[in-house]
């Protein structure tokens, strides 16, 4: 039993079920955060967490009570809002010290939690000021605040840096985490940026159409991401997906992939367990960073594989090189060092590490696991 | 070359603008006629206007007319002046524009933020109250309010004009609020603040421009309402009733100063709101429709 309990909760509008039995438990002290595309039910499932939305099945309990019919302000829960939904006609003294109003917190020790909290925000200066006259960031960190003085049970953050522009997102970004890492506190949060999901959190969810893909730590959901969909979602570039025939060689499974001019190129497989795929089509996942120049080779790896291709577009970006060729007909992205010296149409000799390589079966998309 | 361009740019910026200008106060002064008739001819005696000329300024100035209209001239049979009749119609209109604004932005209130089954149908429903016109309600008004009990009485007035109202006032809140960010109700609810709370402190306080709305109309309409007046007044008649008996009288001369300085009696209070709130008003009416 978790910390936040969400045991088999499913949603109907009506007919229409848009969240199918979630089922995920939150220890003391995580940062739990929901990613998936628009739509995918991540805002009403928080929304159910903090009593917003009625609960169509299943149960929420958080502290090991069951919350289902309580109402938001008795949850002990304290939300964030996309829109920072700071009350317009109140200072941001007032607006920070609303809830323990509502809760019969007596003035001496409202003002004494605003002070803590408005010092640890530093907003200490803006305590008198209306949201009208804060900046973006202000505001975020008020909203934050909000949440803070009420030290609540769960923090609730429903996309909270997407009305930041981008820089200040990523300056937020730390200082939230920052946060978590200082007062351990439970956090939920929603996020449409993959981003923001790995950087955050110490488990994320990753949802779409309403069902949970894959629930795991950042690392496993990268590198082992459950199916085609969280593979593709998380990680920026995606992940690369191409066509292969599982061929056995030397009694190892070994991937047949073809390159841009059709010479064909075995790549032997870490996982053994594929040996009972032989003969069959896969899809091979392999991250733009497991493809590189032979240099750049991750050192530690015990399979590194080399592989000749030629190179269709190089884009330098910056600290890296993205190198684009095909493989078994699909683009495929290599990321180099951004000195590595590589022409478009050129043949290059590229090193795949298949240490990071997973396989997909392509009738249920789901990855082959060891 | 730009010189020249400018410079006629200028001149003829000024040709149009003195035009604008001139039509614009001729129009003025054609609205501003009847008041002035109404002013000059109220401050002068009876036989200036009698024996002469309606326009022009008075030759002895005098306040007579006023205080008679206000409190000694013939109403129907009383020569009590306008004076309880006035009273009557602001013991009328107070607490009626006060009601019907209060309850329009209950609703706007519950219908935006407290959705429930059917509430567009509800919203719709008093949307159509808007259309009927006020002689189709009087007979079942006039039957409701005898069975209350509230026929011929101020009271009685009162709920007409609520009822008539609220859809009005109820279209009014309901746009307004309709642009009012729902996750700051959400907000409250979590801050843990209740049903009437939630409206006070944060519904109420940004709703100024559209109360200023609700109030002008109100005020106007019910001020003005004749037809509802003379039909459930009874012996607490309103101005607006008065003003027509004293105007009406036929017996005796017709004394048309009394009958100006009454009229504007009647018309100074819908004035003084519109002064005091008008600036407001468009402001109010734009709020809904664009946003910061
Ligand atoms: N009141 C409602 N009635 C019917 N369907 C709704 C209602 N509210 C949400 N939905 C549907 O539920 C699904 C999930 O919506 P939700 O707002 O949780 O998405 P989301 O993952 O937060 O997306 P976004 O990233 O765009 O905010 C959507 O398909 C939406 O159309
Ligand atoms: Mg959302």
């Amino acid at each position: 039993m978790g910390f936040l309990d969400i045991r088999n909760v499913t949603k109907s509008y009506g007919p229409v079920e848009v969240l199918h039995r979630i089922d995920i438990a939150v220890e003391e002290g995580e940062f739990l955060v929901l990613v998936g595309p628009s739509g995918c039910g991540k805002s009403t499932l928080l929304n159910m967490i903090a009593g917003l939305e009625g609960i169509s099945g299943g149960e929420i309990a958080i502290k090991g009570r069951v919350v289902n019919g309580v109402h938001p302000s008795k949850r002990n829960i304290a939300m964030v809002f996309q829109s920072y939904a700071l009350y317009p006609n109140m200072t941001v003294g007032q607006n920070m010290t609303f809830g323990l109003e509502m809760h019969g917190v007596p003035k001496p020790e409202r003002d004494r939690a605003l002070a803590d909290v408005a010092k640890l925000l530093q907003i200490d200066h803006l305590l008198d000021r209306k949201p009208g006259q804060l900046s973006g960031g202000q505001r975020q960190r008020v909203a934050m605040g909000r949440a803070l003085v009420r030290n609540p049970d769960v923090f609730l953050f429903d996309e909270p840096l997407s009305n930041l522009d981008a820089k200040l997102r990523v300056d937020m970004r730390t200082e939230i985490k920052k946060l978590h890492q200082k007062l351990k506190t439970t956090i939920v949060y929603v996020t449409h940026d993959q981003i923001e999901a790995l950087t955050l959190s110490t488990r994320i969810a990753v949802m779409n159409k309403g069902h949970v893909q894959q629930l795991g730590t950042p690392k496993e959901i990268y590198d082992t991401p459950a199916n085609l969909f969280v593979a593709t979602f998380m990680g920026s570039p995606a992940m690369n997906i191409v066509p292969a025939t599982v061929v056995m060689e030397n009694g190892h499974p070994h991937a047949a992939l073809t390159d841009a001019d059709g010479g064909v190129h075995r790549l032997r497989f870490s996982q053994a367990n594929l040996a009972a795929w032989e003969g069959k089509n896969i899809l091979l996942g392999i991250r733009p960073e497991a493809i590189t120049d032979p240099e750049g080779a991750d050192r530690k790896s015990q399979n590194i594989q080399p592989f000749t291709n030629r190179v269709t577009v190089t884009e330098p970006a910056g600290s890296d090189t993205f190198v684009t060729m095909t493989l078994s007909g699909k683009d495929a992205i290599a990321r180099m060092r951004a000195d590595a010296s590589v022409e478009p149409g050129q043949k290059f000799d590229f090193a795949i590490n298949m240490e990071k390589a997973v396989a997909f079966d392509p009738a249920t998309e789901e990855r082959i696991t060891p | 070359m730009a010189a020249v361009t400018q410079d006629t740019a200028v001149s003829t910026g000024r040709i149009t603008r003195a035009f604008i200008y001139l039509v614009l106060i001729l129009f003025a002064l054609f609205y501003l006629l009847p008041l002035y008739v109404m002013g000059v001819n109220s401050l002068k005696p009876l036989a200036e206007i009698t024996g002469g000329n309606m326009m022009a300024l008075p030759s002895t100035w005098t306040l007579d007319p006023w205080r008679s209209a206000w409190s000694t001239a013939q109403i129907g049979v009383e020569p009590t002046g306008l004076k309880p009749y006035f009273l009557n119609s602001i013991l009328m209109v107070v607490p009626a524009v006060a009601i019907s604004t209060i309850v329009g932005a209950l609703n706007g209130y519950v219908l935006t933020k407290w959705r429930f089954r059917g509430d567009t149908w509800v919203f719709g429903l008093m949307l159509f109250s808007c259309f009927i016109p006020f002689q189709i309600v009087l007979i079942p008004m006039a039957v409701v309010l005898g069975k209350l009990g509230l026929a011929g009485s101020v009271s009685g007035l009162i709920l007409v004009h609520v009822v008539y109202g609220i859809g009005f006032t109820t279209l009014y809140f309901r746009n307004y609020y309709a642009s009012f960010p729902t996750e700051l109700v959400r907000a409250a609810m979590i801050d843990g603040a209740g049903f009437f709370r939630i409206f006070w402190r944060i519904l109420l306080p940004v709703s100024g421009p559209i109360a200023v709305v609700s109030v002008i109309w109100q005020f106007t309409n019910i001020w003005n309402d004749f037809l509802f007046g003379v039909s459930f007044g009874g012996t607490s008649q309103p101005m607006t009733v008065a003003l027509n008996n004293l105007v009406q009288s036929s017996t005796g001369v017709k004394e048309y100063n009394v009958h100006f300085a009454g009229a504007i009696l009647a018309a100074l209070p819908t004035l003084f709101v519109y002064i005091v709130a008008g600036r407001y008003f468009v402001r109010g009416l734009m709020a809904g429709s664009v946003k910061g």
